[in-house]
C-alpha cells in the first residue's frame, strides 16, 4: 500500500469525487492558483479550472453563505476555510442558514455541502490562530462534524463527507498535514458513526479524536512498560457519535479517560465523559477523567502553549486516577 | 394616462391588480387572526409594499428564475403563486403548511416553485442568491435570482461581501432594496451614509436604478429591464424600490416613530389603488369588476384561514423529523 501524506489523502478524496460528479466543486482563499494556504488543493485548479476551483475574496461570511446557497440550489460545493479560526466569522451563515434550511423549510431543501479545514491549536500562534473549536460545531444541530486524524481516516471519511446530502464539518488538524501513512489505491469510503479501535487493550479506555489520538497512542505505548494496558478509541466522526463502540469498551475496561484538545467547559469531551458517567455507571471502577486544553486563550510562548493543551503526563496522572495508584 | 397602458397585456395587468389584492386582503387576514391570538410569534405585514413582490414576480419566469426574500415574506409569497391555503396553515404553525409547521411566518418555503425563502436573520440571505445564482451560471442554465431585502439588511457585511463577489464572478442576480424607510423604527436616513441606496452599486461596477415601487407597472418594466440587462451582459444589479409600510414593523409595533402626515402621503400613492384607477380609465375594469375580484379575494383569505383552522397541529415526532436529509 502507498503510503502518502494526510493533506495527499484530502487532495486525492477531493479530486476523485470532483471527477466522479460534475456538481462537486472547491471555493475559498487560495484554493485555486495558490494551490491552498496548506497546499491541500495542489493541482486542482490545473486540472478542473476557475469553474470548478474557485478563488474568492477574504470574506468569510459571504462566500460560506454563497456555498450555502449554491448547495440549496443543487450543486455540492466544497467551502475550504484557510483555518477553522476564521470560520468564526462565519458562523451565522454555518448555524442560522446551512444548519436549519432543512428544518424550517419542512424538509424541502438538502444541503449537500462539506465545510473544510485545519482546526486545532499549531505552533508560536497565540489565541486568534491556535485553537480547536469542534465543540462548538457539535453543539449545533443539523451539522455533522467530522475529524481524522490519519490519512486513511481522512481520504475515507472526506469521500463520505462529499456524497452526504447535509452540512458536514470537517477539521482536519494543521499540524497533521504532513503526516504520513498508508492509503490502498483502490476507492473505499468510511461510514460516518463509526469509531475505530485505534489499539485495543483490557484495563482501561482512552477515548480521543483529531490530532491528540496520537498523544493517546504514545502514552498507551508507554503504559506498557508498567503492564498497563490500554484501550485507545477514535471516535473519527463526532456527530453522529458512535455511542455503541464507547460503551462496549468501557464495559469491558471499566475506566474510561476523555482526551480533547478543545476547552473543557461544554465541550465534546465533557459531552463524552458524561455519556460514559451515564450509559456505564454501573460497570464503572472509578469516576471518568477529562483530559483538556486549560480553560484560558492559547499563550503565545511555546512551554506556555504546550502546558495549555493535552500532554502526555497529564494523560498519565488521568490514569493514576482511574486506576487509584496513588 | 391610459394611452401607456396599451403597451401591457390585459391579461399582465389583470395579474397585477390580483396579486396585490390578494396580497393585501390575505394580510387583513392574518392580522385578525393574529389579533385573535390563532397564532404567536412575529408577524410582519406587506401592506403597502404590494406593488413590488407583484411587479417583480411578474417580470420574470420561474420556470428558470429563482426568488428569495427576508422575513416580510407573506407578499413574495403569494406572489408567485403559493396558495394562501399553504402560506395561512403555516402561520398557523399546521402540519398543511408549506413549511409543515416548522418555519412559520417568517420561514415561507416552496422549493418547486423556486421560491427560496423567508429568512429570518437580517442580510443573512443575501449570499445565498448569489450561490443560487452560481448555479445557474455553472450550467449554463438561462435563470436570474430576485433578491429582496429592506433598507435595515443593506448596510450588513454580507450585502457587501456579496455584491462584490457577485460582480467579480458576474453572477445573474438583481438585488432588490425595499425601501419601505424604516427598519423597525429606525429611519434609514439616520443610518445610511448614502441615503441614495441604489448608488451603492457603483462600488460594485453594478447598474443601480431607483423605482418607484408604488407603482407595479414601474416595477414590473424596471424588473424586466434590469433581469435581460443582467442575463445579456452577465452582471448583477441592484435595483432601490422606494416604498412604504403601511403597519408597523411587526404586529407589536405602533410605529410612533413616524408622523402621521408621511403615513398618509403614501397611502395617497397606494399600489392598488393606483393601478385601478389607470386600468379603470383606460376602460379595461369597472366598479363592478373590481368589487367581483376584491369578493374573490376577500373569500380567498377567508377560506385560507378556514384552512389553517381545519389542519391539523404537527404530531409531536415529527419535531425529530427534516433535521437531515
Ligand atoms: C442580524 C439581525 N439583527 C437584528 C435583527 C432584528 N430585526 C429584525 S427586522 C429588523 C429591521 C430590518 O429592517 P429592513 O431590513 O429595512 O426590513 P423591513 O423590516 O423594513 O422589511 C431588525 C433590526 C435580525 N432579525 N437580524
Amino acid at each position: 500500500m502507498p503510503k502518502i501524506a494526510f493533506r495527499e489523502a484530502l487532495r486525492q478524496a477531493m479530486d476523485e469525487e470532483m471527477q466522479r460528479d460534475e456538481n462537486v466543486l472547491l471555493m475559498g482563499e487560495e484554493v485555486a492558483q495558490y494551490n491552498g494556504a496548506y497546499k491541500v488543493s495542489r493541482g486542482l485548479w490545473d486540472k478542473y479550472g476557475d469553474k470548478r476551483v474557485i478563488d474568492t475574496p477574504i470574506t468569510e461570511e459571504g462566500f460560506t453563505g454563497i456555498g450555502i446557497g449554491a448547495a440549496m440550489a443543487g450543486l455540492r460545493p466544497i467551502v475550504e476555510w484557510m483555518t477553522f479560526n476564521f470560520s468564526i466569522q462565519a458562523l451565522d451563515q454555518i448555524i442560522n442558514n446551512a444548519a436549519k434550511m432543512r428544518y424550517m423549510s419542512g424538509g424541502q431543501f438538502s444541503l449537500p455541502i462539506v465545510f473544510r479545514g485545519p482546526n486545532g491549536p499549531a505552533e508560536w500562534l497565540s489565541c486568534q490562530h491556535s485553537q480547536a473549536i469542534a465543540s462548538i460545531y457539535a453543539h449545533v444541530p443539523g451539522l455533522k462534524v467530522v475529524s481524522p486524524c490519519t490519512p486513511y481516516d481522512a481520504k475515507g471519511l472526506l469521500k463520505t463527507a462529499i456524497r452526504d446530502d447535509n452540512p458536514v464539518i470537517f477539521m482536519e488538524a494543521e499540524l497533521l498535514y504532513g503526516l504520513e501513512g498508508e492509503v490502498p489505491e483502490d476507492e473505499y469510503l468510511i461510514g460516518f458513526g463509526e469509531a475505530d479501535i485505534k489499539r485495543s487493550g483490557e484495563d482501561l479506555t482512552i477515548i480521543s479524536f483529531g490530532k491528540v489520538v496520537h498523544m493517546a497512542l504514545k502514552a498507551a505505548k508507554a503504559l506498557e512498560q508498567d503492564d498497563i494496558d490500554a484501550e485507545v478509541i477514535d471516535l473519527r466522526s463526532i456527530k453522529p457519535l458512535d455511542e455503541d463502540t464507547i460503551v462496549k469498551s468501557v464495559s469491558k475496561t471499566g475506566r474510561c479517560i476523555v482526551v480533547d484538545e478543545s476547552w473543557p467547559f461544554a465541550s465534546v469531551g465533557s459531552h463524552v465523559a458524561w455519556l460514559v458517567g451515564n450509559r456505564c455507571f454501573d460497570m464503572l471502577d472509578a469516576p471518568v477523567e477529562l483530559v483538556s486544553s486549560e480553560d484560558i486563550p492559547m499563550p503565545y510562548e511555546h512551554t506556555l502553549e504546550l502546558a495549555a493543551q493535552p500532554t502526555q503526563d497529564k494523560i498519565f496522572s488521568a490514569v493514576e486516577k482511574v486506576l487509584y495508584l496513588n | 394616462m391610459s394611452e401607456d397602458l396599451k403597451k401591457y397585456d390585459k391579461s399582465l395587468l389583470q395579474d397585477l391588480l390580483k396579486t396585490m389584492m390578494r396580497i393585501r386582503r390575505f394580510e387583513e387576514k392574518a392580522a385578525q387572526a393574529y389579533g385573535l391570538r390563532k397564532f404567536g410569534g412575529f408577524c410582519h405585514l406587506y401592506i403597502g409594499q404590494e406593488a413590488v413582490a407583484a411587479g417583480s414576480v411578474a417580470a420574470v419566469n420561474l420556470e428558470n428564475d429563482y426568488i428569495i426574500t427576508a422575513y416580510r415574506d407573506h407578499g413574495h409569497a403569494l406572489a408567485v403563486g403559493m396558495s394562501p391555503d399553504t402560506v395561512m396553515a403555516e402561520l398557523f404553525g399546521r402540519i398543511d403548511g408549506c413549511s409543515r409547521g416548522k418555519g412559520g411566518s417568517m420561514h415561507l418555503f416552496d422549493a418547486d416553485k423556486h421560491f427560496y425563502g423567508g429568512h429570518g436573520i437580517v442580510g443573512a440571505h443575501i449570499p445565498l442568491a448569489a450561490g443560487m445564482a452560481l448555479k445557474i451560471k455553472y450550467h449554463e442554465e438561462p435563470g436570474v435570482v430576485l433578491c429582496f431585502f429592506g433598507d435595515g439588511a443593506i448596510h450588513q457585511g454580507s450585502f457587501h461581501e456579496t455584491l462584490n463577489m457577485a460582480s467579480v464572478w458576474k453572477l445573474p442576480v438583481v438585488y432588490i432594496c425595499e425601501n419601505n424607510h424604516y427598519g423597525m423604527g429606525t429611519d434609514f436616513r439616520r443610518v445610511s451614509s448614502q441615503p441614495q441606496l441604489y448608488k451603492m452599486a457603483d462600488s460594485y461596477r453594478m447598474a443601480g436604478r431607483e423605482v418607484n415601487g408604488m407603482d407595479a407597472l414601474e416595477v414590473y418594466d424596471n424588473v424586466v429591464e434590469a433581469a435581460s440587462q443582467v442575463r445579456q451582459d452577465n452582471v448583477p444589479a441592484l435595483i432601490e424600490m422606494k416604498t412604504y409600510r403601511y403597519q408597523g414593523h411587526s404586529m407589536s409595533d405602533p410605529a410612533k416613530y413616524r408622523t402621521k402626515d408621511e403615513v398618509a402621503e403614501y397611502k395617497n400613492q397606494d399600489p392598488i389603488v393606483i393601478l385601478k384607477d389607470r386600468m379603470t380609465e383606460a376602460g379595461l375594469l369597472d366598479e363592478q369588476e373590481y368589487k367581483k375580484l376584491d369578493n374573490e379575494m376577500k373569500n380567498a383569505a377567508k377560506d385560507s384561514v378556514e384552512f389553517a383552522e381545519k389542519s391539523k397541529r404537527p404530531e409531536l415526532k415529527t419535531m425529530f423529523e427534516d433535521v437531515f436529509a
